[in-house]
């Protein structure tokens, strides 16, 4: 892993690369630990890249920057993208991601934030993040009536299963949190299987809808895709954004996509070595 | 006699009042004091008294409906955003349905999140075992980061909240539903973390939390005239435990009896157990729940049934004497 770290944005090349680089530093930081989610971590990189390194107003010198809009990692298995975004955006020397999962590490298997600088809260248990940003969303908007700070959440498809999720949706539809920001990573797969066997998610734009939130469906592998969404969320003020981001689990490595294995599996070093190969090759539109 | 105030008709003519009236109170002043102080509540806004904080700051006061599990997460996020959120609901609800997300966003991320749990214990009465919480003492007091609050009284409660919203920190406070008699009074001190001796005695501490102090106070009264001389120690903190004020009296008596409206699995009679069997073992006699949920009935008729009333705390801690 080379150091090199990154400002924010527009330029959509860059911006693809940065991905890219991000998918690179998950396989070797899966590797290296030898335990670890693979699939979902390659599958967001997009949404991480568009959030830290265009959209959000962050300050990597000052994680806890009053101004700063804030990033809730909902599915906390996907720590290796939030740590990669957050070490190429300057919070922590890149070279730290190499310590993943290890005894006395900051970046421990989920997230914490005693641990670690620019994690804004501890998270794994799923389906506990969307109400939290609520509550961050509705203190800004409701109560201290600060309109220009955004409050931002992912979760997994298959986290939305959880029950806590659509307590959180009934509330932020109830209190119209327009600065709240929610994406989904529709990648169709969760441990056991395919979403839609384990426990069917069917329509989720209908379902969100419902709750009264404005729902965008869009390519989540295009970063400029994202990036767009997560700015047309942020001028619909009535009402909080669902961005359906639909991607690829895997994406970026050939013999991971679409396969729901790979789930909760870290690749050997032999598969690493073919998994960055295949990364070197290709820079996802 | 002992330097806390106790009401001079606390055994004779006490005054009644439900322990979550003193938290209505507690929580409008504390929000009268600090504009971070917020309030949500789960479709229960009278029962836990949170209306009066409602009624008086509308725009502070959050519904979440009939939804635990988001009550305690959002107000792990407004505290994140540097708000003092105080949560309620029953008991049996929050943190009876709602732990896990008590651990990992409010107490690992160390929010000063307020779990209010009311109508805790089997005062709750006619509703039955589903709604008598027993087993909250057990299950916060296990929890890092985590403050367990249980006032003896509705005056006690009133300071205990003003008390934690002044030192926010993640805490549990524990309510009762039923009117039950005040033996504090105005002067009497609270602080987090202390234990206070109510009287003196030479032969048995009680150790008592919540609502079982008043009766441990009658207990003494009576052990006191069958030549037992008791001393009664309320325990508002679970935790932390004020292990000096706890352990000078059984130091002193040589004999524990620890008393509380919850299980005595896990609960106070736990935690005096592992402080005594680590610094001075001593045989400890724990009154309370005895590992069964309770039941149907009138709150007076539960408290006879389980033993939880003085003159029967006063017989089991005599006849402990007699098997010793």
């Amino acid at each position: 892993m080379d150091e090199t770290t990154y400002a924010r944005t527009d330029d959509t090349a860059e911006l693809s690369h940065i991905a890219q680089v991000i998918r690179a530093d998950i396989v070797q930081m899966l590797a290296t630990a030898a335990s670890g989610h693979s699939a979902g971590p390659l599958g967001m990189a997009e949404q991480l890249t568009a959030l830290y390194f265009n959209t959000m107003r962050h300050d990597p010198a000052n994680p806890a920057w009053p101004e700063r809009d804030l990033f809730f990692l909902s599915n906390g298995h996907t720590a290796p993208v939030l740590y990669s975004a957050l070490a190429r955006a300057g919070y922590f020397p890149v070279s730290e991601l190499g310590t993943l999962r290890r005894l006395g590490s900051r970046l421990q298997g989920h997230p914490e934030r005693d641990a670690l600088p620019g994690v804004e809260s501890t998270s794994g248990p799923l389906g506990s993040g969307l109400s939290q940003a609520a509550g961050y969303a509705h203190v800004l908007q409701n109560i201290d009536h600060v309109k220009n700070r955004f409050v931002y959440t992912t979760m997994g498809d298959g986290e939305i299963d959880e029950g806590n999720v659509w307590e959180a949706a009934m509330f932020a539809g109830k209190y119209r949190l327009g600065n709240l920001i929610a994406l989904i990573d529709r990648n169709n797969i969760q441990i056991d299987g395919a979403t839609e066997d384990v426990m069917p998610l069917t329509n989720l734009r209908a379902k969100w809808e419902s709750f009264d939130w404005h729902v965008l469906d869009i390519d989540g592998n295009n970063v400029r895709a994202v990036i767009e969404a997560i700015n047309l969320g942020k001028a619909v003020t009535w009402a909080p954004t669902m961005i359906l981001a639909n991607t690829v689990p895997g994406k970026g490595v050939p013999f991971m996509e679409y396969d729901h294995t790979w789930h909760g599996k870290p690749p050997s070093p032999s598969q690493a070595e073919q998994a960055l190969n295949a990364l070197k090759g290709g820079v996802v539109a | 006699m002992s330097g806390y105030p106790i009401d001079p008709n606390v055994l004779t003519n006490p005054a009644l009042e439900p322990i979550r009236f003193g938290f209505g109170r507690g929580l409008l002043a504390a929000g009268e004091a600090d504009e971070r102080v917020v309030a949500l509540c789960s479709d229960l806004t009278e029962s836990t008294q949170m209306h009066h904080f409602k009624n008086r700051f509308p725009q502070r006061f959050v519904e979440t409906g009939i939804a635990e599990q988001n009550m305690v997460t959002v107000a792990a996020g407004m505290a994140h955003a540097g708000k003092i959120p105080f949560t309620s609901s029953y008991a049996a609800f929050s943190p009876g349905r709602n732990w896990e997300q008590i651990k990992t966003t409010a107490s690992m991320n160390r929010q000063p999140v307020v779990v209010v749990g009311s109508h805790a214990g089997i005062n709750v009465g006619y509703d039955g075992a589903t709604h008598q919480m027993l087993e909250d003492l057990a299950i916060m007091r296990v929890m890092p980061n985590m403050r367990v609050i249980a006032p003896g009284d509705s005056l006690e409660a009133e300071r205990a909240t003003c008390a934690i919203a002044a030192d926010p920190a993640p805490s549990y406070l524990r309510l009762a539903r039923d009117k039950t008699p005040i033996f504090s009074t105005a002067d009497s001190p609270f602080e987090i973390g202390v234990a206070y001796v109510l009287s003196q005695g030479r032969d048995v501490s009680l150790i008592s939390t919540g609502t079982m102090t008043y009766h441990a106070l009658v207990a003494a009264s009576l052990l006191d005239s069958r030549g037992i001389s008791a001393e009664v120690v309320h325990v508002p903190t679970v935790k932390p435990l004020d292990e000096d004020v706890i352990l000078a009296s059984i130091r002193k008596t040589g004999r524990a009896v620890t008393i509380e409206e919850a299980q005595i699995i896990g609960g106070l009679g736990g935690a005096v157990c592992e402080l005594t069997a680590r610094e001075h073992p001593v045989k400890v006699q724990r009154l309370g729940m005895r590992d069964r949920y309770g039941e149907t009935g009138g709150p007076a008729e539960l408290l006879e049934k389980f033993r939880l009333t003085g003159k029967l705390i006063a017989e089991d801690v005599e006849r402990g004497f007699q098997s010793a």
